[in-house]
């Protein structure tokens, strides 16, 4: 049975929050590309950089861009084939830049641990900070995020589901009990 | 994908995930680092009975591009000139770790019988085998009409509608074999050109219709024309009178590529015989896709050795 944690208002207050810790500790949007690892952290990344683009209005938006990690995942011989998804990455790239990496749910830590390969693969980035919607514990690796959405303590038999009305038609963050 | 042995097999959603992942390898190779780690301490072995650089190297070039150990086993000087049987080399390159094989050979089916035959567990791509087929040419010529027509919406898409004219020795052609079979999947009209004796006896399972007639299947103005390599080495008997004669039916030379609309797309698998069934000026035209052919192999390849190679081996 799913149980609802965040509503598509609690989503949209969380980000604009995000976006106010990521312009506060960047001292503004100087700099900024915001990457979205795929699916939904592609979406979100738009999100933030709309969000911050509207609360700093006297500049562009940061650009936003999305940056697949499959072919850096350290599980590609253990679970089924895994199909890649586009990287976009802004016009400038991402030298010099202080690159926000968005996802929705932070787990073990190894799409993130993948993503810091696949961004050296890209270019050197001044410094490389995490934002994610919704943290839900059970890290494998020392990684943690700089901009947290919602902290949720789960089991890790639980399910966490990001929906985003931009692919699933709506806005929401639920809890699956899994089966054992 | 356990292996890639024909385009025949395969189901439109394959061929479109594979093309869609060729397009993701492509944007690869237009970075500064253009390797990805993805099958670190990965062993490819390319095992070519047969001479052939071109697909050997583009092979070599996307197994190195994700990272995997490359050996090059050529028949050539090799255990098999001493008499090796397919299956003792096979075992060899199981007791020496073959995660996948790339394997040519001048006998239809051979990788068919090195994938199924239970000598090895490393995953087959067929580089070429026999009259037979020849299936990441034809993807890397169906990717290469993909791009040319839907640019950067290339993903997801098939060739629905597109019309292909494949001209020359359909008889020796396992590369047009696999393009009928994988452009009928995608969605493609197929119409093959041929002198009568260089077309096989019983197409009529063919999803493709056969003409003897070049410049009437020109005049429909097809969306590409792919021309096939006049094969010396498989001419064994009197085709046709001579290779003049050949060029004037058959080739596409100067008043025929004249004749085409500027959009219709000249393929070929190389090499090319400028002069016999190509002209050069066709050859080194806009309208030419010979050099991109050669580039796009190298991603779809690395496509196929990605889906072959990743992936629980255990469970397909």
């Amino acid at each position: 049975m799913a149980r609802a944690v965040l509503n598509q208002a609690d989503i949209s207050r969380a980000l604009t929050r995000i976006s106010h810790e990521i312009l506060e500790s960047n001292r503004g949007s100087s700099n900024l590309v915001i990457l979205g690892i795929p699916t939904r952290g592609v979406y979100l990344a738009r999100r933030i950089a709309e969000t911050i683009a509207r609360i700093e209005s006297h500049v562009d938006a940061p650009p936003a861009g999305a940056l697949d990690v499959t072919m850096y995942r350290d599980d590609l011989t253990r679970t089924r084939t895994r199909t890649p998804q586009p990287t976009e990455l802004p016009p400038g790239g991402i030298d010099g830049k202080t690159v926000v990496l968005v996802d929705d749910v932070l787990y073990s830590g190894r799409t993130i641990r993948a993503a810091f390969d696949a961004l050296s693969d890209l270019g050197r980035a001044r410094a490389v900070r995490l934002a994610v919607l919704v943290d839900r514990g059970h890290r494998e690796f020392p990684i943690r995020a700089d901009f947290v959405g919602k902290n949720l303590p789960s089991s890790a038999r639980e399910r966490v589901n990001v929906r985003l009305h931009e692919i699933d038609g709506d806005d929401a963050v639920t809890i699956d009990e899994g089966e054992e | 994908m356990r292996h890639l042995l024909s385009t025949r097999e395969l189901s439109r959603e394959e061929a479109i995930e594979l093309l869609d992942i060729a397009e993701d390898m492509a944007a690869v190779q237009e970075r500064e680092v253009k390797k990805l780690p993805t099958l670190r301490g990965k062993t490819v072995v390319n095992l070519f009975f047969e001479d052939s650089t071109r697909t050997r190297i583009s092979f070599e070039a996307a197994a190195k591009r994700l990272s995997a150990d490359v050996i090059n086993f050529s028949a050539k000087g090799s255990s098999v000139s001493k008499g090796e049987s397919l299956k003792d080399t096979a075992q060899t390159l199981q007791a020496m770790g073959a995660d996948g094989v790339v394997i040519r050979h001048h006998a239809s089916g051979a990788p068919f019988t090195l994938a199924t035959s239970g000598w090895i567990d490393a995953g087959v791509v067929n580089a070429g085998d026999g009259t037979h087929e020849h299936p990441t040419q034809a993807l890397l010529d169906a990717f290469t009409m993909r791009r040319r027509l839907h640019g950067a919406a290339s993903r997801g898409r098939g060739l629905d509608g597109v019309r292909v004219v494949i001209v020359g020795d359909v008889l020796h052609s396992r590369v047009a074999r696999s393009n009928v079979w994988l452009l009928a999947t995608l969605g493609a009209e197929v119409e093959l050109v041929a002198p009568p004796t260089l077309v096989p006896v019983d197409t009529s399972t063919w999803p493709a219709v056969v003409g003897y007639d070049l410049d009437a299947a020109l005049r429909r103005a097809p969306d590409v024309v792919m021309m096939l390599r006049i094969q010396a080495e498989r001419m064994h008997a009197a085709f046709f009178p001579n290779s003049r004669e050949y060029a004037r039916t058959w080739g596409l030379d100067d008043a025929r590529f004249d004749a085409l609309p500027p959009s219709t797309m000249v393929m070929h698998p190389g090499p090319m015989n400028r002069g016999l069934e190509i002209a050069a000026r066709a050859a080194d035209s806009q309208q030419s896709t010979v050099r991109e052919q050669v580039a796009n192999g190298v991603s779809v390849r690395m496509a196929a050795l990605y889906l072959l190679m990743s992936g629980d081996r255990g469970e397909a």
